[in-house]
């Protein structure tokens, strides 16, 4: 069983980001980067299979600046046997030449499982492991909670509105991690000092924009403080009012 | 919020790329398994059992130990930082990881038989036994040389008696490590170490009661009566008082970081609560009397992290000096306590309750405080150091 997974280097969700002088990106000084969340349980996943089945690789693929092989280092030490960095310092927000480099990549190499987190939490375009997909002429199951392998299928569940959606795909295929699908593990300490002796490929790629180019960033208005409109059940005439009138949600 | 810790002087470029990634896996696996129950345990008075499978899975257990016997082989910058961050949680879960460490596996490791290592380090490493260290003594805290418990060679091996007090994890060991004198009472040299399954006839431990300090751990009285263990119970490399201080040595090099740790938890409270308190229309923190407390908490802690560094610096070196060890332990949990009393007085009446942690911190602090070689003691240590001259 030898399983891809495509990891992203991504600010901590409980960073404050600054928006830089040019207006198109954020400053990356004293932002602490982590490990994409989403991307945990598409490692864990993969480590569980390879552990289930006895056998089998697992790599860890990232596309990005050389910072990311510290982000690839971390999927070592939680477990994964190699790591390969397609390297470049560009950035394209276009999700189309992002998936171009990563198929490239991935396709022939071999793999009977791709997986992806279901999306990155920077940019949350959700898009670029079933465009992978696409170009692979896999099939794949997006923001899956639930995932069986057997005998060259697999089955995942996903969530839907309202209730829970059952796929069978063939192998090989690609699918994204939702939260849910497993409680990913702490790196070991040893982990941790292993990775470092696990291979990891560095590979310069070609990154194009795209067609498509950042204009401005923005971060969201502040937030007014809130008001008290009075205490106990009195006081939802008035809050009913101010939702109506001031809040314009009702 | 997840802990950020204090960096003021970029102390992290110190670190290298490993040695912060153990110090975030530890701090994310506080902030998830020990943040949220550790209050109740506190209240409770009693030791979150349920997190030493955790501890150990991670490989928490004597992580300076070579990875021959289990143990996670790492250098001792990584060892400290991993006692910084369980500190940050509470001393009495760095106190169990400690004792384990340092005080069970650390003599075992440098004075056991090969035999005595294979038996028990795997064991220890995994959480499966759990050790405590039998050294103080009801009467003999600070001068342990005068312990009265003894071990007398028989013909088929030993026997011993004696009482050992303030025992960290004492009632939940499986293992003891218990000193004893083989010799005269007055005679220091013959002080030995064993190892002392606690199921053995005639061992007995009593949990120690009433404590307003290190609730969450367990603190407990061992009682050796007629104790008869085999010949290979004796550490065979044990020769004197200076084996047992060799193991706290180790102990106190991973408290010296740990303290830094509690004094990062009651710092980042302190900074929160100044943030968003408002009295007098404005938060507290606008205000130059929290501002002076602040700023005083980050010189103190920016200190005791480079002091840290450089002590481990030396320590992976092989060229620590046991004063050089006194002189961080005793800085760095005075300091510790200093800013938790600080914290606890900047929250005001909300630094009195369990759901803040200065109190806790601060309580804790004061038997780290006296524990592993008192404020005084240490003192007394570079006294000597810097004069040549005992002043003991």
């Amino acid at each position: 069983m030898k399983i891809a997974v495509c990891i992203k280097r991504v600010p901590d969700t409980e960073t404050r980001i600054k928006i830089g002088a040019d207006g198109k990106s954020i400053v990356e000084d004293g932002v602490k980067f982590v490990l994409n969340p989403y991307d945990e349980y598409a490692i864990e996943e993969a480590l569980q299979l390879k552990e289930k089945s006895g056998d089998g690789e697992v790599v860890a693929i990232a596309m990005g600046s050389a910072a990311s092989q510290e982000t690839i280092r971390g999927a070592l030490a939680m477990g994964a046997d190699r790591g390969i960095l397609l390297q470049t310092d560009a950035v394209s927000v276009n999700p189309v030449t992002v998936a171009k480099v990563l198929a490239a990549e991935l396709d022939g190499a071999g793999y009977d499982l791709i997986l992806f987190g279901k999306y990155a939490v920077d940019d949350s375009s959700q898009a670029v492991g079933t465009i992978v997909s696409e170009l692979l002429s896999l099939p794949s199951v997006s923001a899956i909670g639930h995932l069986e392998l057997a005998d060259g299928k697999g089955t995942a569940e996903r969530e839907i509105e309202g209730g829970v959606e059952v796929v069978e795909f063939s192998l090989p295929a690609v699918v994204t991690a939702d939260k849910g699908l497993n409680e990913p593990r702490y790196p070991a300490l040893r982990g941790i000092m292993m990775a470092k002796k696990k291979p990891l490929e560095v590979k310069p790629v070609e990154l194009g924009d795209g067609g498509m180019t950042v204009i401005q960033l923005a971060l969201p208005p502040e937030r007014p403080e809130g008001r008290i409109v009075g205490e106990g059940p009195d006081a939802v005439p008035a809050l009913i009012e101010a939702l109506r009138t001031e809040a314009k949600v009702l | 919020m997840p802990f950020q810790g204090l960096d003021f002087l970029d102390v992290d470029s110190l670190l290298s790329e490993e040695e912060k990634a153990i110090r975030d896996t530890v701090r994310r696996w506080v902030d998830d398994a020990v943040m949220p129950i550790i209050a109740e345990h506190y209240l409770d008075g009693n030791f979150p059992m349920g997190l030493v499978p955790q501890m150990a899975e991670l490989g928490l257990f004597g992580a300076n130990l070579p990875e021959e016997y289990g143990c996670a082989g790492l250098n001792n910058v990584a060892y400290g930082l991993i006692m910084q961050e369980l500190e940050r949680g509470d001393s009495g879960v760095r106190s169990f990881a400690s004792v384990q460490g340092a005080l069970v596996m650390y003599p075992i490791y440098a004075f056991g038989s090969e035999e005595q290592k294979r038996a028990w380090l795997p064991r220890l490493a995994s959480g499966e036994a759990v050790g405590c260290f039998g050294l103080t003594e009801p009467d003999y805290g600070s001068d342990p040389g005068g312990m009265l418990t003894t071990a007398r060679e028989t013909d088929d091996g030993w026997v011993l008696n004696g009482t050992k007090m303030w025992i960290t994890n004492g009632s939940t060991a499986h293992v003891a490590v218990v000193w004893a004198k083989t010799g005269d009472i007055g005679d220091q040299a013959s002080i030995r170490g064993f190892i002392v399954p606690t199921d053995t006839k005639g061992f007995s431990a009593k949990d120690q009661k009433g404590k307003l300090s290190l609730r969450a751990s367990d603190t407990s009285e061992l009682v050796l009566q007629d104790v008869h263990l085999p010949a290979d119970a004796v550490l065979p490399k044990s020769k004197g008082l200076k084996s047992p201080l060799m193991c706290l040595t180790q102990a106190r090099y991973g408290i010296a970081w740990g303290a830094v740790g509690s004094a990062m938890a009651c710092y980042e409270e302190a900074v929160s609560y100044a943030k968003s308190r408002v009295a007098f229309k404005r938060p507290i923190g606008a205000t130059q009397l929290q501002q002076a407390r602040l700023a005083e908490m980050v010189t103190e802690i920016t200190k005791a992290q480079l002091l840290c560094v450089q002590l481990g610096r030396l320590k992976d070196a092989g060229t620590m000096r046991p004063e050089q060890v006194s002189l961080a332990k005793r800085n760095n949990v005075n300091i510790a306590t200093e800013v938790a009393r600080e914290t606890r007085r900047l929250l005001g009446a909300n630094g009195i309750l369990a759901e803040y942690q200065a109190m806790r911190h601060l309580a804790n602090l004061e038997s780290v405080y006296t524990y592993e070689g008192t404020h005084d003691i240490h003192t007394l240590v570079i006294g000597q150091a810097v004069t040549g001259l005992s002043a003991f």
